[in-house]
């Protein structure tokens, strides 16, 4: 009889847990469980920011009441960047790697952003009117937001233009790995470009300093928005996975279940 | 020469054709052949390097590889000539001189002319030429006898068995109804993936 | 499968290339001419639309210059890539095993001397119609010299991304536009600062900077698209 025992190297949890997120039964059944406690942990922080910030907050010494709407635009404009970085890196991994699960989550999260970035730009057009008299200012970050806005787009065009998905979803990615690299040098041209044309930069967040009493409702919405984008983002896939793997067992039989 | 284990690929979440599996060796001719849609191109371009398998693994290959497609890969603007001697440059290879080649596939008398006015089967000529300033050892033909006269089917077969009697291989793929006439073929039959 | 590299020399290969696609050019020198054409029509549109008065064209001159130039690059980028991929010769470069960063880069090198230095060189004429100081024309040529590289560069990423499709022209717009505005913002800048006696030697600079990280970056990122364009 053979005596020799084998030892089979201990495999690292981590990546056997990555490795297992790649296979689109196991991540489905995996985030859903997520998923309705993501909505939860967001509708509570959201309504809890909300309530600190345009009620219990004082008001500003310079702005008055129309400076709450910040704790609507700040959030969002770090989740529109926040967002694209995602993306870029999701993309770069789906490139080099060919994961399908991380191309369609770097997929889902470009209409997520671009609507972060939509969010950002009304809210600080809606500032800026009794602020400056204006809808709109060419400042530095209205202008990032817009150009950003435009590489959302991009992203999101060339994904829907090309027909075959898996192709579609790797030209998408490559173009915002090249947007990413690209940002830096968009942000601080675009920086630059305001104070060179106007002398002293208007922002909106200029004047007061912010007081401890305005950050916590900051900070609040700021993890709130991210429970919203891990949500959003989930369902999205999850949705996509169903969609593309629509001809697989593992898809009939999650149909199956809900039926 | 090419060893290809289970190789797939995927379009639309489907395999264009179930897995392939093949080990081609010197002088052989590997004729793929199959329904009209059932994968024939998408195999040679997997088999070229153009497309990525989805799955499967492809042996390495040395001595280098020549494809001619239904693209033919010719500057309509460029005389046969022209078209040549840059494909020549290019690739760096310098055997016989070009009018040869021409010469071979029964192109002097148009060899000066921009591409774009010569008949189909001329272009096809034109490209098949190609695999001879290549010196390649493997050829990937896609179709090589389409548009092609009787004189230009003969022609293809003569440069297979040149080809192949030197040591070379071929993958053809063909849905045709001539074959080649060389001792060494195996005959692959493709079959469409959708079947599942 | 990689295929294994082919015994010529790179350079040989890079050159006939060059050599190749401007001899391509050549044959179809009439076409050259519209995103030239575009250009003059470009410009010429913004006296009619604002009117001629010589101290508002001369303000708005470096804008309206670089602006057309870009407009006029995005016209001609298509035809960097068109031809070669739907003729087949594109695989073929993929299959030859010479890199296809190189290939790009002959590429881009060819059309920027048949698409972007007309630019250059009409730019005197662009310069006197909209009235942009004398003394500041060296360096509006300058920043052209620098800068229309810089978008031929960028913008091959953004045609080898959308080569496969049909209408891929109107969305290479979109992509592109934003990755331009830094050299718009940079070459202005330049323009201005010397027509007010500033230094401007920085944005100089700064556009030669950038053409050498895109001359190192962009062929990579183009051939990256090339390949997921062939797929």
């Amino acid at each position: 009889m053979n005596t020799t025992k084998t030892v089979k190297p201990r495999k690292n949890p981590v990546v056997m847990f990555i490795h297992k997120m790649g296979s689109p039964p196991w991540f489905y059944k995996f985030t859903g469980k997520f998923i309705p406690w993501f909505w939860l942990i967001f509708g509570v922080l959201t309504v809890w920011g909300l309530y600190l910030g345009l009620v219990k907050a004082p008001a500003d010494y310079l702005q008055g009441e129309s400076f709450r709407i910040m704790y609507l635009h700040v959030p969002a404009a770090w989740m529109s960047m926040l967002i694209y970085s995602m993306m870029a890196v999701m993309g770069f991994i789906a490139l080099v790697w060919r994961i399908r699960i991380v191309e369609i989550l770097a997929m889902a999260s470009a209409p997520i952003g671009a609507a972060f970035t939509i969010v950002t730009l009304t809210a600080g057009s809606l500032w800026g009117r009794p602020t400056w008299g204006t809808y709109w200012v060419w400042d530095a970050r209205l202008t990032s937001e817009l150009v950003l806005l435009f590489l959302y787009l991009g992203v999101i065009g060339l994904y829907n233009s090309i027909d075959e998905p898996r192709k579609a979803a790797r030209a998408a990615c490559l173009l915002a790995l090249v947007g990413a690299v690209n940002l830096p040098i968009i942000h601080y041209s675009v920086k630059w470009w305001n104070t060179l044309h106007q002398g002293s930069s208007i922002s909106l967040t200029g004047g007061s300093s912010i007081d401890a009493s305005m950050l916590w409702p900051l900070l609040i919405m700021a993890i709130a928005t991210k429970f919203y984008y891990a949500a959003n983002l989930l369902t999205r896939t999850r949705v996509s996975l169903l969609e593309q793997d629509i001809r697989k067992s593992w898809v009939r039989e999650v149909l199956k279940e809900k039926s | 020469m090419l060893s290809v284990s289970d190789i797939v690929f995927e379009r639309y979440f489907q395999p264009v054709f179930q897995p392939v599996s093949f080990e081609l060796k010197g002088s052989e001719l590997l004729l793929v052949t199959g329904a009209n849609g059932c994968g024939k191109t998408t195999l040679i371009r997997v088999l070229a390097g153009i497309l990525h398998p989805s799955a499967g693994k492809i042996g390495d290959l040395t001595g280098g590889m020549a494809y001619v497609g239904h693209y033919l890969g010719i500057k309509d603007d460029l005389s046969v000539l022209e078209n040549l001697r840059f494909i020549r440059d290019f690739l760096g290879t310098s055997n016989r001189s070009c009018s040869e080649l021409i010469r071979h596939v029964g192109l002097t008398r148009v060899a000066e002319q921009q591409a774009r006015t010569l008949s189909a089967g001329q272009r096809k000529r034109c490209a098949l030429a190609r695999l001879l300033v290549s010196e390649a050892k493997l050829w990937l033909l896609d179709e090589p006898y389409s548009n092609l006269d009787q004189e230009g089917v003969e022609l293809v077969d003569r440069m297979l068995s040149d080809h192949l009697g030197a040591g070379g291989a071929c993958v053809l793929a063909t849905h045709g109804a001539h074959r080649p006439d060389w001792a060494g073929t195996i005959d692959y039959h493709l079959v469409s993936g959708a079947a599942t | 499968m990689k295929a294994e590299p082919v015994s010529g020399s790179l350079s040989r290969a890079f050159f006939a290339l060059l050599r190749r696609d401007l001899l391509l050019a050549f044959r179809r020198r009439t076409e050259l001419l519209f995103p030239v054409i575009f250009l003059l029509v470009v410009v010429s549109l913004f006296p009619l639309g604002i009117g001629p008065g010589p101290q508002l064209l001369a303000r708005i001159a470096p804008g309206v210059i670089w602006i057309a130039a870009l407009l006029a690059t995005v016209i001609s980028l298509d035809g960097l890539f068109r031809s070669d991929f739907e003729d087949g010769t594109m695989e073929q470069f993929v299959i030859s095993g010479h890199p296809l960063t190189l290939i790009s880069l002959a590429k881009i090198v060819a059309h920027w001397l048949v698409a972007g230095l007309p630019i250059v060189l009409l730019s005197p004429l662009l310069a006197l119609w909209m009235n942009l100081p004398t003394e500041s024309l060296g360096v509006m040529m300058l920043t052209l010299v620098l800068g229309t590289p810089i978008l031929s560069l960028i913008g091959s990423i953004g045609v080898g991304l959308t080569i496969s499709l049909k209408r891929g022209g109107q969305l290479l717009s979109l992509l592109v536009f934003p990755l331009y505005v830094p050299i718009l913002i940079i070459a202005t800048a330049a323009v201005m600062a010397s027509s007010d006696a500033l230094p401007y030697t920085q944005f100089l600079g700064l556009l030669l900077a950038g053409l050498i990280t895109s001359l190192t970056l962009a062929p990579f990122a183009a051939a990256a698209a090339l390949k997921i364009s062939l797929s």
